[in-house]
């Protein structure tokens, strides 16, 4: 990975990322089954990535659901149907909100510190060291962490969403005074189990993939120097982000 | 070593967390929280038109839940919606002539299932078929009906029932 730029092919340089990126997850794929020796690994990756961003997703969760509930309690209210705000909630939250906004999250949270680890491992040699003791760092550094991406997301996600859902129920019932069962009840008329809640399953699953994909890459290829990782770190997050909004529209168009 | 420990308590416990907030996602926010799986008995219902009508619609009684919808067929010799319908076994005092009407929540809701009770002194019993049904309104038909039939038409519709709760807007007493 060459990082001396040529001004002139920004398209094939781009190409390029992208084969590389590819390739790269055929290996970590590969390396899947290999990684299973160090499932603690695995464990410990999930607390990592996953337990230690809950403060922040339970935070954020808890902030969109309040604007939420203030947001359509106010604008539903202009066609006298502010009964439906819990409805627009879920489904907006399930369906969109909560995967995508978990995955931005956890890619700034995660993403980056996972991408600032490996690429100081780079830096410092770590990783060849690693080979020299035959230990595939593609089996014992990167797959842990992308299982242990596709393994938290969703539930980070999930605790996202039932936060959002107490924090519109807060806005919309105890503040703004719509009533209880009015809110609940149109929302569990129209929310379904599968075509909702598990496609937002889904869907934080596959961004889980992307962010821990980009990041481990990012880290993996960074130039070994300070800046490099400086660099890669901030790919992660410009590329994660990109790379998640871009195929949630596939997924929605393709799943709906 | 305690550090590895407490790393694996810490997943296992954010891993509870992450289930428990899917199933209460799941279970409480979803249409799943209107099951109710108590002991049902079936009744079935011909209607010439349900409507929207969908599987695991609400069958109520003076507006409360009773039980829902847990089948609709067409029949191929009559050409009429058969719906059976799975009603709480604590509900077993309906009378045998009580009406089953396709009904809308409001304006533009799901459509449910009502059913009025009769006089009979005789209870509906596991399998009974209800006589007594009223099909959907239909509000593109109503306004057809208004449109094109309020002028020229001597012939009033007699079959055309009451629009009972499905169009509180509109106060016109041609139909009945």
């Amino acid at each position: 990975m060459s990082q001396k730029r040529d001004r002139g092919s920004l398209i094939g340089d781009g190409l390029a990322q992208i084969g590389a990126l590819g390739l790269f997850l055929l290996q970590v794929l590969a390396a899947i089954p290999r990684s299973l020796r160090y499932f603690s690994e695995t464990v410990r990756q999930i607390f990592f990535v996953g337990a230690m961003s809950l403060v922040i997703i339970i935070t954020c969760g808890l902030f969109i659901g309040l604007v939420l509930g203030l947001q359509l309690y106010e604008v539903l209210s202009r066609f006298g149907s502010t009964a439906s705000v819990g409805t627009v909630v879920a489904i907006a939250l399930y369906r969109e909100l909560g995967p995508v906004v978990t995955a931005l999250l956890f890619a700034g949270r995660a993403g980056t510190s996972i991408t600032a680890e490996i690429g100081l491992m780079r830096a410092t040699d770590q990783l060849a060291a690693m080979e020299m003791m035959a230990v595939d760092p593609m089996a014992y550094v990167v797959a842990p962490r992308f299982l242990a991406g596709i393994i938290a997301m969703p539930l980070l996600a999930c605790v996202f969403n039932a936060l959002a859902i107490f924090g519109s129920h807060l806005v919309a019932v105890s503040w703004l005074g719509l009533d209880n069962g009015t809110f609940w009840s149109n929302m569990t008329g129209a929310v379904d189990v599968w075509t909702d809640v598990m496609n937002g399953v889904w869907k934080s699953a596959v961004f889980g993939a992307i962010v821990t994909l980009v990041a481990t890459f990012q880290g993996y290829t960074t130039a070994p120097t300070s800046e490099g990782v400086a660099y890669a770190t901030t790919r992660t997050v410009v590329y994660s982000s990109i790379l998640t909004l871009a195929i949630d529209f596939l997924m929605t168009a393709f799943l709906m | 070593m305690t550090q590895r420990r407490s790393h694996q308590i810490g997943t296992g416990l954010f891993i509870l967390l992450g289930f428990a907030a899917l199933g209460y996602l799941a279970t409480q926010t979803t249409s799943l929280a209107n099951y109710r799986q108590g002991p049902t008995y079936a009744l079935k219902a011909r209607f010439t038109n349900i409507g929207q009508l969908k599987l695991r619609a609400p069958v109520k009684v003076a507006g409360v839940r009773i039980g829902s919808v847990t089948d609709i067929q067409l029949e191929p010799d009559r050409l009429e919606a058969l719906v059976t319908l799975a009603v709480d076994k604590r509900f077993d005092q309906l009378p045998d002539d009580s009406a089953a009407s396709v009904f809308t929540s409001g304006l533009l809701g799901d459509q449910y299932v009502a059913l009025k009770p009769g006089g009979s002194p005789d209870m509906f019993k596991d399998g009974d078929e209800i006589i007594l049904t009223q099909s959907s309104v239909q509000l593109e038909e109503l306004i057809g009906k208004y449109l094109v039939g309020s002028g020229d038409t001597p012939a009033k519709k007699p079959e055309d029932a009451k629009p009972a709760d499905a169009k509180p807007a509109n106060p016109d007493p041609a139909t009945h």
